[in-house]
């Protein structure tokens, strides 16, 4: 299978690998997908005063989903969480190039940045 | 030192062709180009001479009479003839066919298409180790059943099945055994007379020689099998398979038999040396990793790990410097890790993260360093972005975690 140079990119030098303080009340953590099926991706978000500060992944999966998942903790710094709830899969597959068959790898990343909005409003006694 | 790149770990896909067999087959292109069946002239007799040349060594190869091969475009081929030209040849006789569940697709596939028409097929569930026993073959065979279909060797894992005493069983019962042998021809020492094969299908490109030509062993006596053809014509091949002989094809497959039978002990005892040694090297340094396979009835060249937590397809991506495959469908449309190892019991989990790795004649002890060193830095560095990974360092046990399957 041919990847794009930008999937090629994030996978060779992923953005942001690591993880955020589960504990921090700022903090929302997400995670999708299921080890059966091939990607579990886990990102989570650092939260201050309605901006994201900071974004950490962590992926199980193939390139394409490594690539999806760095590429979106690259864009949710610095948005606030709205703007960050509002990715679309399409705005990510569209970037990284994939190919119909990896479509899915981009709808696992917007499920999971969504799963870690969701993770920090509850933890702030938000609900949207 | 340094390796010329990409490293080639895929011979149980397909190989070069031998030099020798090349040089061989050169001359049936343009000087001997005659055709075989053609009984006037010097060039038909030189061609047919050929032929039966090729026939011979190949026929050697697994203890068989030259007459008892029929030649076809390759293994799946072979499968499809022995498998449809017995079930339906016998179809008066019964309608039972049984079979494995870690079968080639050549198999398997032309199975579901004989259930389309009317025949019951029993396919026989493997253990762990991706084996079958006599046992359970002895016991599937009913008065309807007219042929067992077993593979001798798997290509995904490698693992040789017990087919002597599986042909063993067949001829108590009377009943035609067939094997795909793709995997195994040439490789590893096989006596269709001691093993009771009646039918065994195999490929020149498996063993250094070239695509598109094979075999198929049809037993002539004790019992003697007759088979439906599948393509119809001028009746080649004594009515078996009609179509004129791929001349320099067969040269080819005769001389890459030969080479494969006359170096075989060496040959396999040098393969199965350093598949040894990359396994040893791997399983010493790096944690989680999993033989798929049994760990003395395989293949000298097969080498199926699964490196838990990691993704097969992206560890591929990591080793874009070496030809090799992944039991991950991630790149299928289906999303389905590979059947052969999910029919051994394995997780899909460990499905995903396996790879086949398969070492043949030209590969050095330089180029599996070379890849071992590679598979420790990639299974670290994939594994420090690994959630599973991080789960398991963390005491979670991952099969307690409700995932969301998608």
């Amino acid at each position: 299978m041919a990847y794009s140079d930008k999937v090629i990119d994030h996978y060779e030098n992923p953005r942001n690998v690591g993880s955020l303080d589960k504990g921090d009340g700022g903090v929302g953590t997400g995670i999708v997908g299921a080890p059966a099926c091939g990607d579990v991706m886990k990102l989570q978000i650092k939260v201050e005063n309605g901006v994201i500060k900071d974004a950490k992944f962590k992926t199980y999966g193939c390139g394409s989903a490594i690539a999806s998942s760095s590429l979106v903790t690259e864009w949710v710094k610095g948005m606030s969480v709205e703007e960050a709830g509002s990715i679309q899969n399409s705005q990510i597959a569209e970037e990284l190039s994939l190919p119909p068959v990896k479509i899915h790898c981009s709808v696992l990343a917007e499920d999971a940045i969504k799963a870690a909005i969701k993770d920090y409003q509850e933890k702030n006694g938000k609900t949207q | 030192m340094s390796v010329k790149t990409p490293v080639y770990l895929d011979y149980a896909a397909t190989c070069p062709v031998d030099q020798r067999v090349v040089d061989k087959m050169l001359p049936f292109f343009t000087k001997a180009y005659g055709n075989a069946a053609s009984r006037t002239h010097p060039f038909g007799w030189e061609a047919e001479e050929a032929v039966e040349a090729a026939r011979e060594q190949v026929a050697k190869t697994i203890g068989a009479d030259p007459k008892e091969l029929t030649f076809t475009s390759g293994a799946t081929e072979s499968n499809n003839l022995a498998i449809k030209g017995v079930a339906e040849y016998l179809s008066e006789k019964g309608n039972h066919v049984i079979t494995a569940n870690t079968e080639h697709k050549a198999v398997l596939d032309t199975c579901k298409y004989l259930e389309r028409r009317g025949v019951e097929v029993t396919y026989l569930e493997v253990d762990k180790a991706g084996l079958i026993t006599p046992q359970q073959v002895a016991d599937a065979i009913t008065d309807k059943t007219v042929l067992v279909t077993v593979m001798h060797g798997n290509n995904e894992t490698g693992v040789v099945m017990p087919i002597a005493e599986i042909g063993k069983v067949c001829r108590e019962h009377k009943v035609l055994f067939h094997t795909d042998a793709t995997q195994t021809f040439g490789k590893v020492p096989i006596d269709v007379e001691a093993m009771n094969i009646d039918l065994l299908s195999m490929s020149a490109h498996k063993i250094y020689g070239p695509k598109g030509i094979g075999g198929l062993y049809v037993r002539r006596r004790k019992p003697r099998v007759r088979l439906a053809a599948q393509i119809h014509g001028g009746g080649h091949e004594r009515g078996n398979r009609s179509g004129t002989l791929a001349v320099p094809n067969i040269v080819g497959f005769g001389e890459a038999a030969r080479i494969a039978r006359e170096q075989m002990a060496e040959e396999s005892a040098a393969t199965a040396q350093l598949r040894d040694y990359m396994h040893e090297q791997l399983s010493s340094t790096i944690d989680h990793v999993i033989l798929n396979g049994h760990p003395e009835h395989l293949l000298p060249g097969h080498l199926n790990l699964s490196f838990a937590y990691i993704e097969g397809e992206s560890l591929l991506m990591a080793l874009k410097d070496v030809a090799l495959s992944s039991g991950s469908a991630c790149t299928s449309a289906s999303l389905e890790p590979s059947y052969v190892l999910r029919a051994m019991g394995l997780d899909d989990e460990l499905a995903h993260s396996s790879l086949r790795m398969t070492i043949g004649r030209l590969t050095t002890k330089a180029e599996i360093d070379f890849v071992v060193e590679l598979l420790r830095t990639h299974v670290a560095r994939l594994r420090e972005m690994s959630p599973l990974w991080e789960m398991v360092q963390d005491g979670i046990d991952l099969n307690s975690i409700q995932w969301a399957h998608h």
